[in-house]
């Protein structure tokens, strides 16, 4: 059991993070860039015209992939905040500011794009949907989250109330999941769910969920660079942040 | 191959603006967002290294 916890915590050392996700970033910027090629390409080269909404269709390809996004990093979000208060891991509670807009970011994708494809399949830009109206308040909580832990000065109360409204935010998600069971949506129902075989054609399919992995390396990627700066932020007065090399030249411009 | 030229592709049958918005949208936030982020941890980097050199005390 012991064992256990020394594994889990091993990378809980800001240093070890730093280092590791450093490692990492190559590989995550790189399967981002791959995978959104490729699923671009079966996207709009491959896959075929929709018999209802013809070409419009094609923003699905971003805007799903966007809206799961959205939602798996609020729990990610939520999820870290925790085990940053529970376990006073500073890491952790780093790594939840560090998501915070990210996950801000594919909200607004979703929205965006959504109300794009709203206007040509249902004749408008908005609606007050279940659906919609949830997605709006997860956008809305994501900016609560990182006004509130900007607003305060002490570094780990900032972190608490944080976790605080990210826990009690986390509720939304399952709202915006089932949001199209509960109650009658203009938003369509869902496609691809656990329990049966996806109701989408097999090329599209495909790019959607190349698609999705694009955004989750992408995800990876920019959050564990916004991180690295956090850990730099924080511990700047740590020795081995002392021990980190850089080029003479910038150097010298910032000692200026 | 789904399109006849180019000039069929840049229009997705009539929804040309919707399409290329929302995925013009998407890459504009993005591109922004990776670009802010790398900012900040060059500047995080630089600005612990400043500290650390000018040995001021904290």
């Amino acid at each position: 059991m012991s064992s256990q916890r020394l594994r889990l915590f091993t990378f809980a050392a800001p240093s070890r993070f730093y280092s590791l996700s450093g490692s990492l970033l190559p590989w995550l910027w790189a399967a981002a860039a791959l995978l959104a090629a490729l699923g671009l390409y079966i996207g709009f080269f491959v896959a075929p015209t929709d018999a209802q909404q013809g070409e419009s269709y094609r923003i699905i390809f971003i805007h799903v992939p966007a809206a799961w996004m959205s939602m798996v990093v609020y729990l990610a979000m939520a999820g870290w905040a925790a085990i940053g208060w529970i376990f006073k891991a500073r890491m952790a509670s780093m790594l939840a500011r560090a998501l915070a807009p990210s996950g801000m970011v594919f909200t607004l994708i979703a929205l965006a794009t959504g109300s794009f494809w709203g206007k040509p399949a249902w004749g408008t830009w908005w609606v007050w949907d279940a659906r919609l109206t949830s997605e709006l308040i997860l956008l809305f909580l994501y900016l609560g989250y990182i006004a509130l832990v900007e607003a305060i000065d002490d570094v780990r109360r900032a972190d608490h109330a944080g976790a605080l409204l990210a826990i009690v935010g986390a509720v939304n998600v399952p709202v915006i999941y089932f949001s199209v069971r509960w109650w009658n949506t203009l938003h369509q129902g869902a496609t691809i769910t656990m329990s049966a075989a996806p109701k989408m054609q097999g090329t599209m399919l495909t790019a959607m969920l190349l698609l999705t992995f694009a955004f989750w390396a992408y995800a990876f990627a920019v959050v564990f660079v916004r991180a690295r700066a956090i850990v730099l932020e924080r511990e700047h007065d740590a020795e081995w942040v002392r021990g980190l090399a850089l080029p003479t030249r910038v150097a010298a411009r910032t000692s200026s | 191959m789904n399109w006849g030229s180019a000039g069929e592709f840049f229009a997705m049958g009539g929804y040309g603006v919707y399409v290329w918005g929302s995925y013009g949208i998407t890459a504009a936030l993005i591109g922004f967002e990776a670009w802010l982020t790398l900012r900040r941890r060059r500047r995080a980097l630089c600005d612990a290294l400043a500290s650390a050199s000018s040995e001021a005390p904290r």
